[in-house]
């Protein structure tokens, strides 16, 4: 006879002193966590109240602008340090965690249009209505004395906007033309021109840093590349472009900020039609900022909200808004992809957290996991309906509210309209035009 | 070896799991990505999960060298069975400190029911005549002792070993582990039998009635109440895999009681004559049932066919339980006789004589003993092999501190599923929900623009008595107009398959004498 009696020492199992930590035997046998699927689906639940609980993206509010804020620049190294333009002219050099003005002077007569920091981060120039490119030490000189920019240059044609380029000592500006300059000179070094139009916004891409890209007021967008003489492309669309923004990570892909309350993502290789049209804003769309992870960016409308969109779907996962909030003019997505800079008209620079519900602040490991652990759940159980209505829900202005119900029912309306005329008349007569193509005029080479 | 010698190539290689053991930590087959999965991102993406998921079971399988305990054993000499040693001599074989959970205890107040706490730790009494106790039978310290002047018909633990609910004459009552009364239960009026399903802090009772009540702990309120229409219930046990209760009646059915539908959700006929008891397995593979005609059945569970077994024991089976490791404790009388199924072949394990009859019985979790009460008292003896040897402290811990218990009585408070999710197949909820996806894509097709055509419809007016009437127009009216409708999408669906015919036209090109390399896939289609 051979027996054996489980019998645990209890010394293994417990901890020997109070300041120990307790121990922990761990056994990963499926059979010994029983009712798997069910407590995953209510920790997914959970968590996804959770996240709507926390979701308190305002951080708080930059003010001192004595106009509406037009323009801002994010420094290219240091993510304490913000730009910011005002259309009386004005320039506020910001400081972030202390959600302070260090410097503010007044740099042109009239709207200030553009800020670029110059390559070294020491300088930065502007341009304003007053047809001049000013450049000016991005410091506080020590003795009070009041700002004197260290260049002026005075351009012919008016200025709307103004670009440089990610490393070298090169910027380009838009307005009648496109021009390009180098820091050091005066004149341009090149002009840009197709037909007789007129650019609001240029942009330099981040990874093929020798294109560019211009929105023009004929409802074009222009690619130049600025090896060449004359520009490359252009695609001609039903409405005007407000703004574009280049991805940070793809070098081909660019996404535009529309007055037809649409974003247009494009695909240089392919410009005649869109990769992908994203709705949701219910009025002109302003201003668009890339993330620097290039998943996900983020746009501010004229209908007085911010949204959060994924570079490959179609409506917006998040949208942003306060009851003082008006309308938008420019938006950035900070370089550490933590927050969001949005500008307004009410003269206010506001600092959003990029994800809603993110908890600010450094994270134990513990916590880092649990975090961890909810977001795969959320993912795994996020097609479940009472999951999916939950992480769904936003609370929304009125009027957006209103304007969403208006424009449901107009486009209801058109496809309807559209289908009964498909009906009646000859077969072939009424194409069907996907979305993507229907915004799209034609494209030049 | 020196230093020169290693300068080979290393090559560090993981020791290969075995498959069985890999397959234990399997959820399932996984997806096959090979069939059906047109989209190669899909494809790349699923792959990725696959893999990941792959990974975590091997992970999960690689960590079994850590555990510490091995499970306990009774090996037989050639010539002996395992059935023929005593209590006596087990405890002459062992240590002092298993020997004590050898033990019995001789009570006035019986027949006696009894409860372990799901860490095996704690012990709850409760004699017929009224008496009731609560203590840590490992250490025999004693928590609480009382009559509470009614009779007692079943204890039961609740989530944690400060509580416990006793069914006693009329109602159901609560109290704590100092025996202070914290709630009585007058809903749960005339309770033969209690059962606490943890996952979901439901308190469940069956009365002499016939009434099935499941009580939800954690807010106090009462989550259903069904009569179930077969009069007293004697048998009920839950089964721990889904949190079904097991009910036994007197024509030999046990039917399986979620607290969401009236009706049982299943339904066995397991005997020709009443239940006498009914026992889960931990694992919801198998349950045990006995009748009056000295049968003893086990069904596979999942299936709801034929016994897997099935026995004749030499008298009437009156209580019976099933241990982590798969053991079958049967009460007969005053005989406890434990089965084992061990490579298909259903036979007893050890056998334990006593002096009373006994009331009832159950394993210790993650002990190897087996207590069982009786008409005068109660008693534990050792069942080697029966329990699990290695608990995992974040589920259940039998030697968690007061702290620890606190924060696990809030963690599961959080994890508490919702009484909703009590099916059949707990997995369902993970799966993809196919014929409501169905229905929507049908919902999505059916989804029209056009109007239905109008209807010209002008009877002719029968003057014959009865034949005529508005009523009798308006009728077939809306039936023309249904047909109408029908038509229309009909003939929608039939233009919508044209169109697709021509697209796929377009695409068929000849390549001339090249033709022979399409894909033969592509040749067909076309």
């Amino acid at each position: 006879m051979k027996v054996k009696v489980l019998s645990r020492n209890p010394d293994e199992y417990l901890r020997e002193t109070k300041r120990d930590i307790h121990k922990v035997p761990r056994n990963y046998d499926p059979i010994l966590h029983p009712f798997e699927a069910p407590r995953e689906y209510t920790r997914a639940l959970n968590a996804v109240k959770l996240d709507r609980v926390f979701a308190k993206p305002f951080v708080g509010n930059l003010e001192g602008h004595k106009d509406a804020v037009s323009c801002m620049c994010k420094h290219p190294g240091k993510l304490q340090v913000l730009l910011s333009g005002a259309y009386d002219g004005e320039v506020r050099i910001w400081n972030l965690p202390q959600r302070t003005c260090e410097y503010n002077f007044l740099a042109h007569d009239g709207v200030l249009r553009g800020i670029a920091f110059l390559s070294g981060a020491e300088h930065f120039i502007t341009i304003g209505d007053d047809k001049t490119i000013k450049t000016w030490r991005a410091r506080k000189s020590d003795n009070n004395e009041e700002a004197v920019p260290t260049n002026t240059i005075i351009s012919k044609t008016i200025l709307t906007g103004i670009t440089h380029h990610r490393s070298d000592a090169f910027f380009a500006t838009c307005g009648e033309v496109c021009q390009l300059w180098e820091e050091t000179r005066n004149e341009p070094i090149r002009t840009f021109k197709w037909g007789v139009d007129s650019l609001h916004d240029v942009k330099y891409n981040y990874v093929q840093t020798n294109l560019l890209a211009a929105c023009a007021s004929d409802r074009s967008i222009i690619l130049y590349d600025t090896r060449e003489t004359g520009p490359l492309r252009r695609i001609v669309m039903k409405l005007r472009t407000n703004r574009l923004s280049w991805n940070p990570m793809e070098a081909f892909t660019f996404t535009c900020a529309n007055e037809d309350y649409n974003l247009y993502t494009f695909d240089t290789r392919k410009l005649s039609t869109p990769v992908n049209v994203h709705m949701d804003h219910v009025e002109a769309v302003t201003d668009v900022d890339y993330s620097p992870t290039g998943k996900e960016f983020v746009s501010g409308s004229y209908d007085k909200s911010i949204r959060i969109f994924q570079t490959n779907k179609g409506h917006s996962k998040e949208v942003y808004h306060t009851k003082r909030m008006q309308r938008l003019t420019s938006i950035i997505w900070s370089l550490d992809n933590k927050y969001i800079l949005s500008g307004s008209d009410e003269m206010n620079i506001r600092v959003w957290k990029a994800r809603a519900s993110e908890k600010l602040g450094v994270l134990k490991p513990r916590e880092k996991a649990a975090l961890k652990y909810s977001e795969a759940l959320k993912e795994k159980f996020a097609s479940h309906p009472q999951v999916q209505r939950i992480a769904r829900h936003r609370q929304i202005p009125k009027h957006i509210y209103n304007a969403q119900s208006e424009i449901r029912r107009i486009r209801e309306k058109s496809n309807r309209k559209q289908t009964n005329r498909r009906m009646h008349s000859k077969k072939g007569a009424v194409p069907f035009v996907s979305e993507r193509q229907k915004h799209i005029v034609r494209e030049d080479a | 070896m020196g230093r020169g010698a290693g300068k080979g190539k290393k090559t560090k290689r993981k020791v290969p799991i075995d498959e069985k053991k890999m397959e234990k930590y399997r959820r399932g087959t996984g997806v096959n990505l090979k069939m059906g999965i047109k989209n190669k991102i899909h494809r790349q993406r699923l792959r990725q999960k696959e893999n990941l998921i792959e990974s975590m079971a091997e992970q999960a399988a690689r960590t079994e060298i850590l555990l510490t305990e091995t499970h306990g054993y009774l090996e037989k000499d050639p010539g002996e069975t395992t059935t023929q040693f005593k209590q006596s001599e087990i405890v002459s074989n062992i240590d002092i400190t298993s020997a004590t959970k050898y033990f019995e205890l001789n009570l006035e107040f019986g027949p006696y029911s009894l409860r372990y706490t799901r860490n095996g730790r704690h012990l709850v009494v409760g004699g017929k005549k009224g008496h009731v106790a609560a203590f840590d039978w490992i250490t025999k310290k004693l928590a609480c002792e009382m009559n509470v002047m009614e009779s007692v018909h079943d204890v039961c633990w609740l989530h944690i070993e400060t509580m416990f609910a006793v069914a006693q004459k009329d109602w159901v009552y609560i109290y704590d582990n100092q025996g202070i009364e914290l709630h009585c239960l007058k809903r749960m009026n005339r309770a033969t039998r209690l059962e606490f399903l943890p996952y979901h802090f439901l308190l469940a009772s069956s009365s002499s009635l016939g009434g099935l009540t499941w009580l939800d702990i954690s807010i106090g309120k009462i989550i259903s109440r069904y009569d179930s229409k077969i009069g007293k219930i004697d048998v009920m046990t839950q089964n721990p895999y889904n949190a079904l209760l097991c009910v036994g009646d007197s024509k030999g059915v046990v039917s399986m009681w979620s607290p969401n539908v009236q009706q049982p959700l299943a339904k066995m006929l397991c005997h020709k004559q009443a239940i006498t008891a009914c026992a889960v397995h931990p694992y919801g593979t198998y349950m045990a049932t006995s009748s009056p005609d000295r049968t003893l059945k086990v069904w596979d569970i999942r299936q709801l066919a034929g016994p897997v077994h099935s026995s004749i024991l030499r008298s009437t089976a009156e209580n019976l339980s099933y241990s982590q490791s798969g053991l079958l404790a049967v009460g007969m009388g005053n005989v406890v006789e434990v089965f084992s199924d061990t490579n298909n072949d259903f036979k007893p394990y050890t056998r334990h004589k006593t002096n009373w009859s006994i009331s009832d019985l159950q394993f210790c979790p993650y002990e190897d003993a087996l207590g069982f009460g009786t008409a005068k008292g109660l008693s534990s003896i050792l069942v080697p092999g029966c329990a699990e040897a290695n608990f995992d402290a974040l589920e259940i811990n039998p030697y968690q501190t007061k702290k620890q218990r606190r924060e696990a009585e809030v963690k599961a408070l959080l994890d508490k599923i919702q009484p909703e999710l009590i099916t059949l197949d707990t997995t369902a909820i993970a799966e993809i929900d196919v014929p409501t996806l169905q229905r929507k894509v049908e919902e999505k097709k059916k989804l029209l623009f056009i109007k239905p055509k109008t209807i010209d419809f002008k009877p002719r007016r029968s003057k014959a008595k009865g034949k005529g009437g508005t009523a009798k127009i308006v009728k077939s009216k809306k039936a023309l107009k249904e047909l109408a409708r029908r038509e229309a999408i009909e003939a929608m669906r039939q233009a919508k398959t044209l169109i697709d015919t021509k697209k796929i036209e377009l695409q068929k090109k000849s390549y001339g004498v090249l033709n022979r390399f399409i894909p033969k896939a592509k040749q067909t289609k076309c």
